[in-house]
Parts: C-alpha cells; structure tokens; sequence
C-alpha cells in the first residue's frame, strides 16, 4: 500500500512511500519506478501496469494498441454482492482500461512481435469473453503476419461473472496455438506474479518457451485450495517460479532488468520458420545446414549456379525442405508432452 | 453468436431461480447418477479398457478405451466417479490428477492414428486441487489436452453426464459436436468455489450456482452445448439403460454428420465453432493512445529539447501502476 508522504509539496505518487511486503524495506515510489519496480534492496518484483511493460519490453513508439474498442457485456446479468457491470466500472476507472488485456504490434530489439498484457488490478486479470477474443486475435495476426507471439500474464484465471463463456476462452485462446504450431510461428509466455488457475490451464502453460519472473505465483488452484485438500502445509517455495522451474515446467525464471535482453534474445534464436526456401533466401537468412552456404551463394548468383553446375540446391532448400524443415523443428517443437518428474510423491 | 448484445439487467437470483438450479446440480450429483462405465455396455460392444500415461501411472479418474459402436470401432473416454465410499476413493470422487489427462491424450493421438472418431463423457467436480498434481503440472496436462482437441484430426463428440467441472471438465471436452444431458451441469468453478470467492461464504453456493447459470438449458442458451438430451422420468439415475439408449441415439445422429466431413473442413468448423463463444461489444473504438508519427520539425525538436516541443509520453505515464483513480487516466 503506498502511505503518501504528508510534508510533500509535489502531489502524485512520485512522493509516495511504498512497503515492501517481502524485506518491510520503505521504498520511495520515485525509485520503484526507476528499478522497473524491483525493490532496490531485497529483490522483490511487484507487479507492473500495462504502460510500464510496454516502455520496459518494448523498442520506443514501436507499439501499435489493436482491438482496443472490444468492451464486455454482462450476458449472464451476474449478480453476487454487486452487479457485475458496476464491477467492470470500478476496474475500468481504476485502470484506464476497458478490460484487463492489451494487445498490439510492437518491435523488441528491432523484431516485430505481436504482444498482448495483462493488468492484474483489472478484476485480478481475469479473463472472460473481451480477454480471451483480444488474445485469439493476437494470434491470429502472428500467424497472418507471421510474426512470433508474446503474451506477458498476470491473472487469477477464467473471469466468474461470465460463466462458461469464460471457461470456453481456455479452448478459444489455445485453438490458434495449435495453428502457430502447424505454420511454424513462435510463442513465448512470460508468466508474472501471479498466474493461475484457467490462464496457466490454457495459453500460459503451452509457450514454445516459458519464462517467469523470480518468486512469481504459478499454480493451478490457489495455495489455500492445495492446503486443504490434502490438510496439511505446503512446502516452502510451493507454487512460485522457482518451483516450476525446478520440476520442468518452465525454462527459465528471469529477473526483470533482463527480461527485454532475455526475449529479444529468444526472439533471434526461434525466427520464425521459413514459409519456403526463397523466402529465407530473400530475408538473406541462411538455412542451418551442409548446403546453407552454398544455396545463400546460390541465391545471390540469382540461382544459375544451379543450372550451371548441376545442382539442384533450390529446390532442395524449397522443395524437399530439408533445411526448411530443420528450422520449423527449433521454432515449434511440439508442446504438448511434458517432461515427467520422478521425484512426485503420490 | 460473435458480438452477442442482448443485455440482461443484473439482479440478485431470485429465491425460485436459486431453487431450480440447485435442484439441478443435486440431481446431477445424484449418487445414483449414470457415470461412464455404467453407460458404455449398454451403448457400445466389446469396450477394452486402456490403461497409464506411458509416463508416470494410471489415473482410475479417467477411463477409455476402444470400443464398437453399431460394429464400427470408436475411442471412448470419459471422467469416472464412484458409486460408493470405496469405488470413489479408488476414482479420486472422479477428480484427475495430470496423468489422467495425459492417458485420455494418449488415447486421442491412438484414435488419430487409426482414424477413430473420439467419444468423451464429462463427469468431473474438476481436476484435482492437490499438491502431488501441482508437482506433476496439472495445469500443463489440462491445456496440452485442450490444445490436442482442438486440432485432432478425428471427429469427437462430446457429452456432458453429470458434473461439467471447469479446466478438468473441458480437459476432454473440446469437441465438434458438444451434447448435454438435461439435468447435467456445466460451470467455470463449482458453485462453493464460486461462493466461498464472491460471497465469502461457501453457505451461498446455492446462489451462486444460480447465477452463473450452470444448468444444461443455459448452456444451450449460451452456445456452450449443442443440444440437450432428454432423460428417462424423473432423471437418469432411474433408469440407466433408458438413459442410454437416447444418448446413443443422439451419439449416432452427430457422428452420422460429422464423419462425411473432410478433416480440414471438420477442424474448420471446430475451429469457428470456438471462436464463436463468448459475448462481447466492438465499439470501434480505435487505440486507446494512437501512435502519431511526429513531424520531422517535432522531432528535430524532441532531439534538441528545444522548449515548446512536447516530449512524447511514456507508456507508463498513459496506463500507470500506481493511483489511475483520475478521471483524465480513463481510456477513451
């Protein structure tokens, strides 16, 4: 909770105080911002708006918002303590936001990228009909363009107030995936404090890379659902990015300073697959391979090498789509089998 | 059903909705309730269960196997509860762990392969919430499943028996043509779920399950089920093989259709099918913040910081983290 400073002249959050609720630490809210709100002195990651990804992740100027007019609407007429539209007003006027997901184009590092991220404060990040459109539309455009998929999640999971239409978003937004899968195209989930429940159950578990950010919240059923259940504690660390990491089910837990060197990184070691030879010949990408050197000098000759000397490297990279294809394994190798850890206790 | 706009004016449930509904998930609570293994000898011959993941053990939650249907063979898999205290803690009370999920995965490429139309029943409170399951990445088996359905190359025929339960419920339920029985249920969370986090009070799940409108009608309403399949007299814990007969009646009718179909025009209308649900507003409105190229005098002059030049704004300053109470923050 930021305390505001009561002697300050200046008004603004600038001026605030904010506790660290990991090492109680008062940090000025000035010197958050400057550490991409990383506590200065123990480490601690709090949790980010949209706009602060967006100037943390991404080249300056290069993002273009998509979608932004999709609104949602109560179908169900859903009712608990209060209406669920007056929820969506508070959360609208809280976060500038129309729902708890933004996506668009952008470049990281150079390198087009269709991103879409998730505001927590927006409901908890939950996501019914308006996220889960926004999010299959993300995809779509990567596969359209074929440009790789980024989606940075920060959500409770599927957004109760709309039902099964919610729960119905975990298959929407996985169905392009399959698609990304088949074309090639890659996708990189970058899970933040927290990501659980239907979000981690769809979209968020099947990137072709995982990252997460240090001690970020990941799991299925809340921490105090696992506790009861089974009516006794939790190990320590359990549900965090550590432990995720540590039993196969993400790649990497990244500390926020290098999270944008992290992904434009991945970004130029999964390219995209080559739609065909000549394609990747004209980008001046060389396919991986015996023959990459010769076909890139043979399509700099303007492929007369070919005829001259015999052979037949064109169609080799463009029809048998032996390096071509090599390239399509390392930017989308099946997601769908997981390594089993043996150290499960059952 | 894209862009649905009927809006409905948000009231608490009324005392008779929360009864009808509650009637609804007892009955599909019944223990009496028809489960999978109860249905499949009386809709298929020769029916052999298939057991493990290949990878860590066999979960008794989740059964299948091959079967005959009207002498054509199928691959059937569905949730398994119990029907007494001891067949239901050997079914986990029909709640996977991942590798249930992973066995009915493996079943599905086994049907792909071999060009099986896939039939699944959905019987689950939902996937089980324990740790050894969060270990064993309960969330990545209930998504690498939905992911495989999504693109199975094999038509799959879905029915909702009793309990539609969330992630664990949908783990198998993806499918072309998607078939409820009319006192089974469907829901994003389970209605104490739902009210122990809404209501703070597990006491209202009756509530709650009113008004997430979880019967087998709303789902039909909402587009999330096809069709609703009639039960036998009083409901289908009365008369099992009646039960079965009208569901393989309805099985046959949808396979009927959807096995003239090609693959590609059958993972088409799967596909457009998903995309279709849900309920959403276009206003139109275009980015929140447009990215206007500055002139080349603007940006001379952003670069020179001469004064008068606006720099331009920072993300964060349009959607920050911290206060955005401000009504001059609101998206437009």
């Amino acid at each position: 909770m930021p305390i505001k400073f009561p002697f300050s002249r200046r008004a603004g959050p600038s001026d605030a105080w904010t506790k660290c609720p990991a090492c109680d630490a008062q940090v000025f809210n000035r010197q958050l911002e400057r550490s991409a709100r990383v506590c200065p002195g123990c480490g601690h990651h709090f949790r980010m708006s949209i706009g602060e990804r967006i100037d943390l992740l991404l080249d300056p100027g290069s993002f273009e918002e998509r979608d932004a007019g999709l609104e949602a609407i109560d179908r169900l007429g859903f009712h608990d303590e209060r209406p669920y539209d007056h929820r969506l007003e508070a959360s609208r006027v809280k976060t500038g936001l129309r729902d708890a997901l933004v996506w668009g184009v952008a470049r990281i590092d150079g390198q087009r990228v269709a991103i879409a991220i998730f505001d927590f404060r927006f409901m908890g990040g939950s996501m019914g009909s308006v996220v889960g459109e926004k999010l299959a539309r993300c995809f779509e455009t990567a596969l359209a363009e074929r440009i790789p998929a980024i989606v940075v999640s920060a959500s409770g999971g599927a957004r109760m107030q709309e039902g099964t239409l919610s729960l119905m978003q975990l298959a929407k937004t996985t169905a392009p995936l399959a698609r990304l899968d088949r074309a090639g195209v890659p996708f990189i989930a970058v899970l933040t404090d927290p990501t659980t429940g239907g979000v981690l159950a769809s979209f968020a578990s099947l990137g072709d890379v995982i990252v997460a950010e240090p001690r970020a919240l990941i799991g299925f059923a809340g921490a105090r659902v696992a506790s009861d259940t089974v009516g006794e504690e939790l190990p320590d660390g359990f549900q965090t990015a550590e432990f995720l990491l540590e039993h196969g089910f993400v790649d990497m837990v990244v500390p926020r300073p290098e999270l944008r060197v992290t992904l434009a990184r991945l970004l130029r070691l999964l390219p995209v697959a080559a739609d065909d030879g000549q394609e990747a010949a004209a980008l001046g990408e060389r396919p991986w391979g015996p023959l990459g050197a010769l076909s890139g000098f043979a399509e700099r000759l303007g492929g007369a090498v070919s005829e001259t000397i015999g052979i037949e490297v064109d169609t080799e990279v463009a029809g048998n789509g032996g390096p071509a294809t090599a390239g399509t394994t390392a930017a989308a190798p099946s997601a769908t089998r997981s390594p089993d850890e043996p150290e499960a206790d059952r | 059903m894209t862009g649905t706009t009927t809006r409905v004016e948000a009231t608490p449930p009324t005392a008779e909705a929360i009864e009808a509904a509650w009637q609804r998930v007892q009955l599909a609570r019944h223990p009496q309730r028809p489960r999978t293994l109860d249905l499949v000898p009386h809709m298929f011959t020769e029916f052999t269960e298939l057991h493990g993941d290949r990878a860590f053990g066999d979960d008794a939650a989740v059964v299948g196997g091959p079967a005959l249907l009207e002498g054509r063979p199928v691959m059937v898999i569905g949730h398994q509860k119990g029907s007494d205290t001891e067949s239901n803690i050997l079914r986990n009370f029909g709640s996977p762990h991942p590798e249930g999920f992973r066995k009915a995965q493996r079943l599905m490429r086994l049907a792909e392969k071999l060009g099986l139309p896939v039939i699944t029943f959905l019987d689950t409170a939902g996937a089980f919430p324990g740790p050894a399951a969060e270990e064993r990445g309960q969330a990545e088996a209930i998504a690498s499943s939905i992911k495989l359905m999504t693109g199975l190359q094999v038509p799959i025929v879905v029915i909702v028996l009793g309990e539609g339960g969330s992630g664990g419920a949908l783990a198998i339920g993806v499918g072309d043509a998607v078939l409820a029985l009319e006192n089974a249920v469907y829901s994003v969370i389970s209605p104490e779920g739902c009210a122990s986090i809404l209501w703070r009070s597990r006491e209202e799940a009756r509530t709650a399950a009113a008004a997430m409108r979880m019967t087998a009608a709303d789902q039909l309403d909402l587009g999330v089920v096809d069709a609703v399949v009639a039960e036998p007299g009083e409901g289908a814990h009365t008369d099992h093989a009646a039960t079965a007969r009208t569901l393989r009646a309805a099985i046959l009718s949808a396979l009927r259709r959807l096995t003239s179909l090609e693959a590609e025009e059958l993972l088409a209308s799967r596909y457009a099918r998903l995309r279709g649900i849900g309920a959403y507003l276009d206003t139109g409105a275009g980015a929140t913040h447009p990215v206007e190229p500055p002139s080349l005098g603007r940006r001379i002059g952003r670069m020179l910081r001469l004064p008068g030049v606006p720099r331009r704004p920072r993300w964060s300053e349009i959607w920050p983290s911290d206060g955005g109470e401000d009504e001059n923050e609101r998206g437009a």
